[in-house]
């Protein structure tokens, strides 16, 4: 691995660029290097890892229980690329990825990028996307204050920096990484005083058809050790069918609705998850097809077989094709460099068949179970689509669930596209990322039509803001001093 | 099984142009129907830059603009929605005494014409309309009821207004073949024809292929102009800026985003509804903006964009009646300056339709100008 600090000392052109160095970009990246194309890795973090394995190099929590055995898994991923010839850019962010003819001919990609105040563009032949998933928003009346934060923020403090909360906390939601940080976050010390599970009672019923699969799955163990020590250990209040965090400035408690029972429980950290979903953000600004997964239920970009995705020349591995956990995400992403080593022709379609024959059993093996996971744990309607009018669901435009409601009636608004245009949801500087999935289920439950036929956010790059002075430095590109010398 | 029905007239493409046109000859009693390949305003009407400007037009176009102009300033009596219209002018910025002396001249010329929305400014009355404006610029000239708009609302309103009249608007359905039935026009679709002995062609980027297709081929090239905005700035200026010598439009909401355009080009892919951002231009439109207001250097844009538009080798849109056929009308070409000329040409495009006729000179806009080039 060759770390580059500076984006002037990247290379013109890259046979591969992977964005995001999760457990899928990583790999894809090794594999990619063992294979003789040259290969940039960019990521906005300055440490590998990604979210699963975050700061697995660099942590301050040296006891390995506090994070668990899983979390260290990383660490081979992680010694694996740096053993591979390929360039490393850190604390870089990838702000478009564009459709453009190569200077050396042929159709290829340009690739925005920036570090420190610095853009650039620069060329790939094929370019593998492992940009992960984010949480799923979780829109309850009080989730703007301050004190109020996703499961997955938490997570991110604990691992990149070993902070615990302070104070009594309290984790609402559903999701097998509601469980995780539980256990995480009481092994590292903190006062949780209450987990509120907002999974539905029928969804057990539903996910019972999966079961058989899930006894295969090698989450099995690892799942019931999570419940059962939050179970035992910690108060679990299930059935949740109403959450409220009150406050004035920041959050004092919670309000908890179970049927027509009510209860308040004193705190001063909520933490929210109900799961999390692919980030279509960079998928979809660079043309790829999207397409509503029923199961997942969230949106997720249309693949083939080796995770390539509508747009020839962009792959998508890891849990931003959908969701699979760490260990498929790895494997995807084995799977989609082979594929771009085979479209650049460094192996030909033998090879790439002979090289994955084995990752893909492994990754069948990775992938059981998902099913039952996915259903088990659908998030329920009510946190899904906030009934309350004045709960903000578009946090950049302040934009409240009532708005959104009426807009859709009264104007006849189809979808999100047609929706910003009158409320500017999803226009902010997060591109729709904390909103974008609560839009479309409330315009979905307004028309009375599946989410599917509502669609989603069609997205715009820069996928990460870029400062004016940033493109107004850009190094003119060699196409660029050409069109001028013509 | 596809059924055949009948109208006055067929508009063939719901922008602002062809949505405008429907309602207009809707008001006039006409059976409309309406035909979308995509949906309203998905092209270059709902994703231009907004603005509603008289100022630095072409003398051809000037008498439609201000006709449209004086729909704009009560667009909510046409449409029930103000389509988020603000008028705080525009102005053309001079960066040069040499520009300015062109602007001048520019503007005896017209008031000659008896024109006289453009007027000259001096530097003092620059800065005190433009205070963040770069020292350097001798003056400019304002046209002080321009302003902006909300473009996909707009088109919008056009659309909802249409359809309460009573247009049959069919979104989703491509425009297969046009071709003569008697005294009728058959508008060919694979949801079924449409006869009407009238028919307007305001197909946009896709406007050529119609015009070629029934022998009136047209110089039109497809274009993809590139749009970028900001995040909130704090507000620093009301009237949009536009540049002659470098390529600029730049426009402040007032919520702090700053629009940022100018007429850079992307590519555009029509036959795929599809553009791809060309950031070497969007840089240099950065760097204008960077060199004349110093107060914008670290806003960061959220995002960029481009529409698939048409724009004539003229630069001057075609409108009015085709010069070979009867009973079609063209209204296309509009060079990426059109969104503001929507609200009026659609009054007079319904005018022609009807009567035959109208009051508001039209005539250097009209298709014969290629057609006598052709066979010169």
């Amino acid at each position: 691995m060759n770390r580059v600090t500076d984006v002037s000392a990247l290379k013109e052109q890259y046979d591969l660029v992977v964005v995001g160095a999760g457990p899928a970009g990583l790999s894809a990246a090794a594999t990619a290097a063992e294979l003789g194309l040259s290969v940039l890795l960019a990521d906005e973090n300055p440490a590998p890892g990604g979210q699963i394995y975050r700061a697995v190099t660099t942590t301050p929590v040296q006891r390995r229980e506090v994070l668990g055995e899983d979390y260290w898994r990383g660490q081979p991923i992680v010694q694996r690329f740096e053993r591979s010839a390929a360039d490393y850019a850190a604390r870089t962010t990838v702000w478009t990825v564009g459709r453009t003819e190569l200077m050396s001919g042929g159709e290829g990609f340009e690739v925005g990028v920036s570090a420190d105040g610095q853009a650039r563009l620069i060329d790939a032949r094929h370019v593998i996307l492992a940009t992960g998933a984010l949480e799923r928003p979780m829109p309850i009346p009080g989730w703007t204050l301050p004190g109020v934060m996703t499961a997955g923020a938490a997570q991110i403090a604990l691992k990149s920096a070993g902070i615990v909360p302070d104070g009594r906390v309290v984790l609402a939601g559903c999701g097998p990484l509601l469980y995780l940080l539980a256990s995480q976050l009481q092994s590292a010390g903190a006062n949780i005083v209450a987990v509120l599970d907002t999974t539905e009672r029928g969804n057990a019923l539903a996910a019972a058809g999966a079961l058989p699969d899930f006894l295969l799955s090698p989450y099995l163990a690892k799942g019931l050790k999570l419940m059962l020590a939050a179970r035992r250990k910690l108060r679990f209040v299930g059935g949740v069918t109403g959450l409220r965090a009150e406050g004035e400035g920041r959050v004092k408690q919670v309000v908890v609705e179970r049927g027509s029972a009510r209860e308040t429980i004193a705190c001063d950290m909520l933490l929210l998850h109900q799961g999390v979903i692919p980030n279509v953000n960079m998928t979809s600004a660079v043309g790829c097809e999207q397409v509503w997964d029923e199961q997942g239920h969230c949106w997720a970009p249309k693949l083939d077989a080796w995770f390539g995705a509508s747009v020839p020349g962009i792959s998508i591995a890891g849990d931003g094709a959908g969701i699979g956990g760490a260990e498929s995400a790895a494997l995807r992403g084995e799977v989609a460099a082979l594929e771009a080593a085979r479209r650049v022709g460094r192996i030909d379609e033998a090879d790439r068949d002979r090289r994955a024959a084995s990752v893909r059993a492994t990754l069948a093996r990775a992938m059981r179970g998902r099913r039952f996971l996915d259903v088990l744990y659908r998030p329920a309607k009510a946190f899904l689509a906030p009934k309350d009018a004045a709960t903000v669901v578009c946090r950049c435009e302040e934009v409240t669930a009532g708005q959104l409601r009426e807009t859709t009636r009264k104007l006849g608004v189809q979808g999100p596209n047609q929706m910003k245009t009158f409320l500017r949801c999803g226009m902010g500087p997060c591109q729709g990322r904390l909103c974008g999935p609560t839009v479309t289920e409330i315009i979905a439950e307004e028309r009375g039509v599946a989410p599917a036929e509502v669609g989603y956010y069609r997205l715009r790059p820069p996928v990460k803001p870029v400062t004016l002075g940033e493109l107004a430095n850009l190094p003119k590109t060699e196409a660029a001093v050409k069109a001028v010398c013509r | 099984m596809t059924t055949t029905s009948t109208a006055d007239v067929v508009v063939i493409g719901a922008g602002i142009h062809g949505c405008s046109t429907a309602l207009h000859c809707a008001q006039r009693g006409m059976k409309v129907v309406l035909i979308e390949k995509d949906h309203a305003g998905r092209h270059a009407s709902g994703v231009n830059a907004g603005g509603v400007r008289q100022l630095a037009r072409h003398v051809a176009e000037i008498p439609l603009s201000n006709h449209s102009m004086d729909i704009w300033h009560r667009i909510a009596d046409l449409v029930d929605d103000d389509c988020g219209f603000v008028s705080d002018g525009q102005v053309l910025v001079a960066e040069t005494e040499q520009e300015l002396a062109v602007f001048r001249e520019r503007v005896e010329d017209l008031n000659l014409r008896g024109f006289h929305h453009e007027e000259l400014i001096d530097a003092k009355e620059l800065r005190r309309l433009l205070p963040a404006v770069a020292e350097t610029c001798p003056g400019g000239v304002v046209s002080r009821r321009d302003g902006a708009a909300v473009p996909f609302r707009a088109t919008q309103a056009f659309k909802r207004k249409a359809v309460a009249l009573g247009v049959d608007l069919r979104e989703g359905v491509r425009v297969t073949g046009l071709t003569r039935d008697g005294a009728q026009w058959r508008v060919e679709t694979a949801e079924g024809d449409v006869l009407a002995p009238k028919v307007v062609n305001a197909a946009g980027a896709w406007a050529g292929r119609l015009a070629a297709s029934v022998g009136e081929p047209v110089p039109l090239e497809v274009i993809a102009p590139m749009l970028m905005i900001t995040g909130r700035v704090e507000p620093f200026i009301r009237p949009v800026v536009i540049l002659r010598g470098r390529k600029l439009s730049f426009k402040q909401f007032a919520n702090g985003t700053v629009l940022i355009g100018g007429g850079y080009l992307g590519r555009a892919f029509p036959d795929e509804n599809r553009t791809e951002l060309d950031w070497d231009k969007l840089s240099q439109n950065a760097r204008t903006v960077w060199e004349l207001f110093p107060v914008m250097r670290s806003a960061t844009i959220i995002r960029a964009w481009a529409g698939i538009e048409a724009r004539m080798a003229d630069e001057v849109p075609v409108f009015g009646p085709s010069a070979k056929h009867e009973g079609l009308f063209h209204q296309f070409g509009f060079s990426a300056h059109g969104f503001q000329l929507g609200p009026g040409a659609g009054s007079v495009m319904a005018e022609l339709v009807a009567t035959g006729a109208t009051n508001v000179p039209i005539d250097g806009l009209r298709i014969q100008r290629f057609q006598t080039a052709a066979s010169a």
